[in-house]
């Protein structure tokens, strides 16, 4: 046998399912501990904000879960793309798998950032591009799947779902970039892949333990539901 | 390619033509819902001057949404969007052709109804080209990413709700530029950031578009 | 951290009702998630 990638071994929904399962216990088993340790960092040893008090601790739940909530749109559209282009059903199913848990974690974003905003910037909404943008997002993820539950045939279902959510991804950069390109009232982006962060050391370690937990959530949920539909398509 | 674009345009335009109360109620409703909001919001001239430019904007987007039901609904009862999609000209070609068909007659007149409105709302004179020439770059790209959406929706159960819940939220960058490129004219300052980006949109949406549409048409027809 | 018992930490310097607003909305969300996920795989199972 020669030497070529077996890049479809995993692309038969039963040869992927035990295997979902084990990623899945172990996601779901990683994510409580560092939930865990997040939430101890983000209570007991990051210090109370100079300017914000104790209000800014919300900031442990809403980064994360805006975080997730962009980088999931992107998993879902870049398998959706993969199963428009290869026609294969575990990627759509896949897809599909991650659209409600990335929902979730929109609304718990513009939620939490909701409650955040009223003690700090005095209004519980502002209509700035950054927020405008992630509930626009919050409306691509539930479009998603409103289209893929009025259609009978599972695979068209498949199909315009992920047609649907490839020309949406546009939306993600917008939300990303927003607080750079327009002047917005939500601030700037203070972790960055190529600078010093701009705030106190325990602050970003709760922060990015807290995203991290949520990731693997995130990762947990997504191949759980997976699972079910796994089950579910191939019973019918 | 071009014989049967402009065949195929042809075509529509006949059609829409010979049905006129179907165009004629789109741009009805837009008049409407537009006269809607003085009467919600009081008359008061100030407030009517500034809202005008977002209320005349969403007034377009909802008349192009009602007007995106018929794109592909005639065609999909009567077989001839199968043939369509069999044929030989390029089917993203066929999709541009009736969009362009779409837009001549749900979009362009809404461009010239538009200075009337303007004038119920007191906006000022000035303003009305700049209004008029958001729109004209504007509802194309309405035209264009409506029609995905009319696509993906074909024949589905719920169709015109599911429609308006998938194409709006793609809408909101055309509204906040149209609507804005007005703003800005009515502040004193130049609407170009705001109408270059829409042209910059049209292009973008004309080109990727139709074939977007044609993508979305051949999962429908399956 | 200290927060001068629970009382100071429920407190939150006065933003108790937002910290814990948010906090408890996140928590009601994701648990209710976990249980229709969980009671959808039991069905899918059986």
């Amino acid at each position: 046998m020669n030497a070529t990638i077996r890049w479809f071994w995993f692309a038969s929904p039963q040869t992927f399912f035990p295997l979902a399962g084990t990623i899945a216990r172990a996601c779901g088993w990683l994510a409580v501990p560092l939930a865990a340790a997040g939430l101890y960092v983000g209570f007991f040893v990051a210090p109370t904000d100079a300017q914000q008090g104790e209000a800014y601790r919300i900031i442990f739940i809403h980064v994360p879960a805006a975080w997730m909530s962009m980088f999931l749109y992107v998993v879902m559209a870049f398998w959706a793309a993969v199963g428009l282009a290869f026609n294969t059903r575990l990627s759509a199913m896949l897809a599909s798998a991650i659209a409600p848990t990335g929902a979730l974690l929109t609304f718990l974003a513009l939620w939490t950032g909701s409650l955040w905003g009223r003690p700090t910037w005095g209004a519980y909404w502002v209509w700035d591009a950054r927020l405008t943008s992630e509930l626009i997002l919050l409306f691509l993820y539930l479009g998603f799947m409103a289209l893929q539950a009025s259609i009978e045939d599972p695979r068209r279902a498949d199909r315009a779902g992920a047609l649907l959510a490839i020309v949406g991804v546009v939306n993600v950069p917008v939300i990303y970039y927003s607080v750079q390109w327009w002047n917005t009232l939500h601030q700037g982006a203070s972790v960055s892949l190529t600078r010093a962060p701009s705030m106190a050391a325990a602050m970003l370690a709760g922060m990015l333990l807290m995203a991290l937990a949520f990731w693997m959530y995130g990762l947990w949920a997504s191949l759980t539901r997976l699972r079910c539909i796994i089950r579910e398509r191939e019973r019918a | 390619m071009t014989a049967a674009l402009r065949a195929l345009l042809w075509r529509d335009l006949l059609v829409a033509l010979r049905r006129p109360s179907d165009v004629a109620t789109a741009l009805l409703f837009f008049v409407v819902v537009a006269s809607l909001f003085p009467l919600g919001t009081g008359a008061g001239p100030n407030l009517l001057r500034e809202v005008a430019p977002g209320v005349i904007w969403v007034a377009a987007l909802l008349s192009s949404m009602l007007s995106l039901q018929r794109l592909f609904a005639a065609d999909h009862a009567d077989g001839t969007l199968e043939q369509l999609v069999l044929g030989a000209s390029p089917l993203g070609v066929a999709a541009a052709a009736k969009v362009l068909g779409h837009w001549l007659v749900s979009g362009l007149p809404l461009v010239a109804i538009a200075p009337a409105i303007a004038l119920q709302y007191d906006l000022s004179p000035r303003l009305y080209g700049t209004l008029a020439l958001s729109l004209l770059l504007g509802t194309p790209v309405l035209s264009l990413i409506g029609a995905i959406g009319a696509a993906l929706t074909l024949g589905v159960r719920g169709g015109g709700v599911l429609l308006a819940l998938l194409v709006l939220p793609l809408y909101v960058p055309v509204l906040i530029l149209g609507a804005g490129s007005v703003a800005q004219a009515s502040a004193g300052l130049a609407p170009d950031a705001q109408l270059e980006l829409l042209g910059a949109l049209l292009a973008v949406s004309a080109a990727f578009a139709p074939w977007a549409v044609a993508a979305a048409l051949r999962i429908a027809m399956e | 951290m200290s927060w001068g018992g629970w009382s100071g930490f429920w407190a939150m310097g006065g933003y108790g009702f937002y910290v814990w607003g948010a906090y408890g909305v996140t928590l009601a969300a994701l648990a209710i998630e976990v249980w229709l996920l969980r009671r959808r795989a039991r069905e899918a199972q059986a």
